[in-house]
């Protein structure tokens, strides 16, 4: 009879759940599996669906491929080009708006508008404002006596253009979660501060900076992983070529270039593997750091 | 006195902030309103001295903009409405039903939303185009049509909702269905709003995957359309800039009409449950 009852909870249990198994089992569980193993095809027929060799040959050939050298060394330039100075001025902005300011919301609403609208349709307009010739960035930067910037065809500047709208685009998103957490600080930490008198910026360092960390370090983690897979605004901003001198390569470039373009199956894969490696490197460090900083509170 | 002085920098810093945010937009409306000749005289006018919308017309009769836009619709309100039954059905079986390995199912869930889209993308390719369903709608949706976030977001709320109602509504003789239909679902609305509007906008402004399985016109999303537009468009940037301003003005529309369910779900995200 027990028996019986657990069986048929078991079955209904499932058949609720069924839609979401069976989609996240043929295309998010089974591609995890199906990747590695498609990482390691040296001869295939992607016609006939038959493997004839597997072997290493992708992964020594991708760590032998400049290209692939030049991609993981400009994916890693752009990380460390947009997530601190990301995280620095979202922080900035969030503790402002924070500080009892009038029409808080109304702000952040206006920051947060890059986060809703299309990175392709963003691009396109940052290739418009990054124009040498007759962009508005120029304009701009020619009232203060700067010679014009050619952006995007300038070789030394491409990754940089890249890195601007790349926060220009993030910074809603890091401001909001900061701005939450900010809320979620219990005000008796700072009645008791300002009771035994301590100054604005002990306040800072020792109240609301320690109990903020998680937060600052979860839109880090959360911004360095979205960083590494970077790949609408390059494909859009050089139109279909990454960067002068390939100096927008990124790792998804890379990947989607050997995927759509060369038809090599076996080395896209090996590539998505390791990209995959590196963002969960840092998802699990997240997740450690993040449940011992719960403990910690 | 010093405290009135530090607030006017406040407001000064928040207000250039401000505008750095919004003017690209500005910029781009403006420049979808102009001539051919007006878009390259300098110093720019970021008002133009006439408002036309003879660009956009343009747009839609130069490149089959009304397909791009017309699939973008359809395949984001799919998206949105099968993301919400899936994640309402899972998060009933998550948070109210009992039954043998419901714990470890929901784990794996959850850890699933480690993996990169990125990682999915080759072998997702492989498996549609062995069905044949390469440069089809079902393409665009049927692999997307699950969001653990939704799952998890909905799940937290169910639990939030006290489970003596589900049992004196059985005692009632109401079913499960009915259950979900007319007490969880109304209850739950918030959640679900934040839950729809998210997709949207992430199936909306989707870039790689239709890229990747749609290759003739009459599939293309906005996004895939617009990047292929861009090469065509060349120094046109009136007309890119109009292209650009219709993918660009409805999710924003949107955002205002449903801001706080929208910053609420972000919100969340951060606070971890």
């Amino acid at each position: 009879m027990n028996n019986r009852n657990t069986f048929k909870s078991f079955i209904k249990g499932i058949l609720y759940i069924l839609p979401a198994l069976v989609i996240l089992g043929v295309f998010r569980i089974y591609p995890i599996l199906k990747s590695l193993d498609m990482s390691f095809y040296t001869k295939y027929n992607y016609f006939k669906d038959v493997v004839y060799e597997r072997g290493f040959d992708n992964f020594i050939y991708i760590f032998n491929d400049e290209e692939f050298i030049v991609a993981i060394k400009n994916t890693f330039t752009f990380v460390l080009g947009v997530v601190p100075l990301s995280i620095s001025i979202s922080l900035f902005i969030a503790i402002i708006l924070n500080s009892q300011i009038k029409f808080q919301s109304f702000f952040r609403g206006i920051y947060f508008i890059p986060f809703v609208t299309s990175i392709v349709a963003i691009s396109a307009v940052w290739r418009w404002i990054y124009n040498s010739e007759f962009g508005i960035l120029n304009y701009f930067l020619g009232l203060f006596g700067i010679d014009p910037i050619k952006w995007l065809l300038d070789p030394n500047w491409a990754m940089i253009s890249l890195i601007i709208l790349s926060i220009w685009k993030g910074l809603g998103y890091n401001i909001v979660i900061l701005l939450a957490g900010l809320q979620n600080i219990d005000k008796q930490y700072y009645l008791a501060a300002k009771v035994d008198g301590a100054s604005k910026a002990q306040i800072f360092f020792y109240i609301t900076l320690p109990l903020l960390s998680p937060t600052i370090f979860f839109v880090s983690i959360m911004s360095m992983i979205n960083s590494f897979k970077v790949f609408d605004e390059v494909y859009v901003l050089f139109d279909k070529i990454p960067g002068p001198m390939g100096r927008c390569l990124t790792m998804v470039y890379y990947i989607y270039d050997k995927f759509a373009n060369e038809y090599v199956y076996g080395i896209a894969s090996a590539a998505v593997y390791i990209l995959f490696m590196i963002v969960l490197f840092f998802t699990i460090i997240q997740l450690y750091i993040g449940n011992k900083k719960v403990y910690y509170n | 006195m010093k405290i009135n002085y530090l607030k006017a920098i406040a407001y000064v810093i928040l207000i250039i902030g401000g505008i750095i945010t919004i003017l690209p937009f500005l910029w781009m409306l403006s420049t979808s309103f102009k001539t051919a000749e007006q878009v390259y005289v300098m110093p720019p006018k970021l008002i133009p001295s006439n408002i036309m919308f003879k660009n956009y017309i343009e747009v839609l009769e130069r490149i089959p903009f009304t397909i791009y836009f017309l699939n973008s619709i359809f395949v984001s309100i799919t998206l949105t409405i099968l993301t919400l039954i899936t994640s309402i059905f899972s998060a009933f079986a998550f948070s109210k039903l009992r039954f043998w390995g419901r714990d470890t199912i929901f784990s794996i869930f959850l850890a699933t939303m480690m993996v990169p889209g990125e990682v999915l993308i080759i072998p997702n390719y492989v498996t549609l185009s062995h069905l044949g369903w390469i440069n089809t709608h079902l393409a665009l949706i049927v692999p997307w049509i699950v969001s653990v976030f939704a799952i998890f977001l909905l799940r937290q709320f169910f639990l939030g909702i006290p489970d003596e109602l589900y049992y004196a509504a059985k005692v009632d003789g109401c079913s499960d269905f009915m259950y979900i239909w007319s007490i969880m679902v109304p209850l739950a609305k918030p959640a679900l709003i934040t839950i729809a509007m998210l997709k949207m906008i992430y199936s909306w402004n989707e870039f790689l995957w239709p890229l990747i399985v749609t290759n003739t016109p009459k599939m293309r999303t906005l996004p895939v359309g617009l990047a292929v537009f861009t090469t065509e468009a060349g120094s046109h940037y009136h007309l890119l800039m109009a292209a650009a301003t219709m993918i660009i003005l409805p999710m924003i529309i949107l955002y205002i009409i449903l801001q706080k369910y929208i910053i609420e779900g972000v919100s969340r995200s951060g606070l971890k449950g």
